[in-house]
């Protein structure tokens, strides 16, 4: 059974009034336990509003979201459940600190959800550890800190709540490359340690191509493409035309082969285009 | 949930009340608002209504959005009813029972002041749904602009108003995300006894708090960095004039009062 299931999903924003707009229209997807998803569109496309569909924040206006089979929409307590099933991480997390110390607020989740102290003094200090908050600040005021650790520590307030299904809306957006690759890393890692899914929305190719293991393009409202990384930037053109864009890796390994260079069809990585020209260089191909 | 607060919020249109200046339109709500406290009875009641229902079809608003902006004081609104209803003593009693007496004049007063209270709202709505925030402050700087001379800072509080104004919606929608984003935490908001909602409500309050001051701190920059130093010598983009139009409408609004303390004099 899928974890997460959408049912021609509709969402239709204001319904009945002059201010009436299609958020998103006749979704279906499956997720199963496990995957790395990467979610990509423009702003406005409409994966924010998919996203919160996913812990029952927006509830659908049109079809069903099933989470291990159970629709959402069937009753708010259960919906109350679900959000620590599914944890969601918004976009700028860091504005929603607002404990006195550091710890409090990873714990506020697990808080939430009834545990024992001794419980939640673990998920706390296990989430902490995922995302590279050091036990150091944990008494400091969250709001003393930087822009990567406030956000650390915000993502440590979600996977603190042990979710079986991570969503994280632009979880590095705003933030200098180096603090980027690290986060991504930390959530790979929570992804590997838990075997928990993990959903990321992102406008960073690169990122996404890394990470992912399979990718949903959003276009007004629709999943216009819904495949693995090779499958989806090997339609390099019917991407840009939805106006968005293919790694730049993918970008260098097109321009190669008009040049003649026998590179494969789907570089996404650097990795991969990096043994693709050692492996010509053997060869002896005119490089 | 918070998206549904109608305060402060404009709704574009070309009708004749919102061609008007500001100041006419201030001006005038202030009259009308005179005029529903000296009316008294049936008939003044009854012109006041009338003129209001005027204003609103001309002003093309839909009646759908003046009572959807009155939702947030029904409570308010029928407590004033209650209260009235029961503490007006005069007439003839109705019935009782207990403490609570019910009489006709009772009856009376609380359909009068719940009628009241509603003009009253409406007035004012009818005032901020056809003017936009800002040429309302600035409308209301030019009419106090008097007071500069007896040190009144009027340009400073117009500002502090348009800013205050202009930042309602952006702290709404920031207020939905936190919420939001806390509910994802397993926040509750909706259920427990009063004392823990209101405990509820920090995890959403003390970021908005704390964003609101890192907001503020940055228009401070901003303004600054664009030279603003205060409305002396202040040159302004959208001179405010009045028409032939403003001048009739306040002649005839202050006739209108005039009419309406006649009225209320001769005991109608």
């Amino acid at each position: 059974m899928p974890t997460i299931k959408t049912q021609a999903l509709t969402h239709i924003y204001s319904q009945g009034s002059p201010f009436e707009s299609i958020a998103l229209e006749n979704i279906n997807i499956e997720i199963s336990q496990g995957e790395f998803v990467g979610l990509i569109g423009h702003t406005g496309s409409g994966k924010s509003t998919f996203v919160q569909h996913l812990n029952g924040l927006l509830l659908p206006t049109g079809g069903r979201v099933l989470l291990d089979g159970v629709d959402l929409n069937s009753s708010k307590k259960l919906r109350h459940e679900m959000r620590f099933k599914v944890g969601l991480v918004f976009q700028y997390p860091e504005y929603q600190l607002f404990e006195d110390t550091v710890y409090k607020d990873i714990s506020f989740g697990p808080r939430n959800m009834k545990l024992s102290k001794a419980e939640i003094d673990e998920r706390v200090r296990e989430a902490a550890g995922f995302v590279g908050v050091p036990e150091e600040i944990f008494e400091k005021s969250p709001l003393e800190l930087s822009g990567g650790q406030k956000r650390r520590v915000a993502i440590a307030g979600v996977i603190a709540m042990r979710p079986s299904v991570l969503v994280l809306d632009e979880p590095t957006a705003g933030l200098d490359p180096e603090g980027c690759e690290s986060i991504l890393k930390n959530i790979c890692d929570y992804h590997e340690a838990t075997g928990a899914t993990v959903i990321l929305v992102s406008h960073s190719m690169e990122d996404i191509a890394r990470y992912a293991s399979r990718l949903i393009v959003f276009v007004d409202g629709h999943a216009a493409m819904d495949g693995s990384p090779e499958e989806i930037f090997s339609q390099a053109d019917r991407l840009r035309t939805i106006g968005l864009d293919v790694p730049v890796v993918t970008d260098i390994a097109s321009r190669l082969k008009q040049l003649n260079i026998d590179v494969p069809d789907c570089c996404y990585t650097i990795s991969q285009l990096k043994s693709a020209i050692l492996s010509l260089k053997k060869e002896g191909a005119p490089c | 949930m918070l998206k549904d607060i109608t305060l402060g919020q404009y709704f574009p249109g070309n009708s004749f009340i919102h061609r008007l200046d500001p100041r006419t339109k201030l001006i005038c709500t202030v009259i009308y608002i005179a005029a529903l406290f000296v009316a008294k009875s049936y008939i003044t009641y009854g012109v006041l209504l009338l003129t209001l229902v005027l204003c609103v079809a001309v002003s093309k608003i839909k009646a759908s959005a003046m009572l959807k902006g009155m939702k947030p004081l029904a409570l308010i609104i029928i407590f004033t009813a209650i209260l009235n209803l029961f503490y007006i003593k005069g007439g003839t009693e109705l019935f009782s029972f207990w403490v609570l007496t019910v009489t006709t004049e009772g009856i009376k007063t609380a359909c009068f002041m719940v009628i009241r209270i509603m003009m009253l709202i409406s007035g004012t709505f009818l005032l901020t749904y056809t003017t936009t925030p800002m040429s309302l402050t600035d409308g209301l700087e030019l009419l106090l602009n008097p007071l500069k001379k007896i040190r009144v800072p009027v340009h400073e509080f117009s500002m502090m108003m348009s800013i205050a104004l202009r930042f309602i919606p952006t702290l709404i929608e920031e207020a939905d995300k936190i919420s939001n984003a806390q509910k994802a935490r397993g926040a509750d908001f909706e259920t427990g006894k009063l004392t823990e909602r209101a405990k509820a409500l920090l995890p959403l309050l003390v970021p908005l708090f704390v964003s609101a001051i890192r907001r503020a701190d940055e228009l401070a920059i901003a303004m600054e960095s664009r030279c603003y130093h205060g409305g002396e010598g202040r040159t302004r983009m959208k001179k405010l004039s009045l028409k032939l139009s403003d001048l009739m409408t306040m002649v005839f609004s202050l006739l209108f009062l005039a009419g309406i303390i006649i009225l209320a004099r001769f005991g109608f």
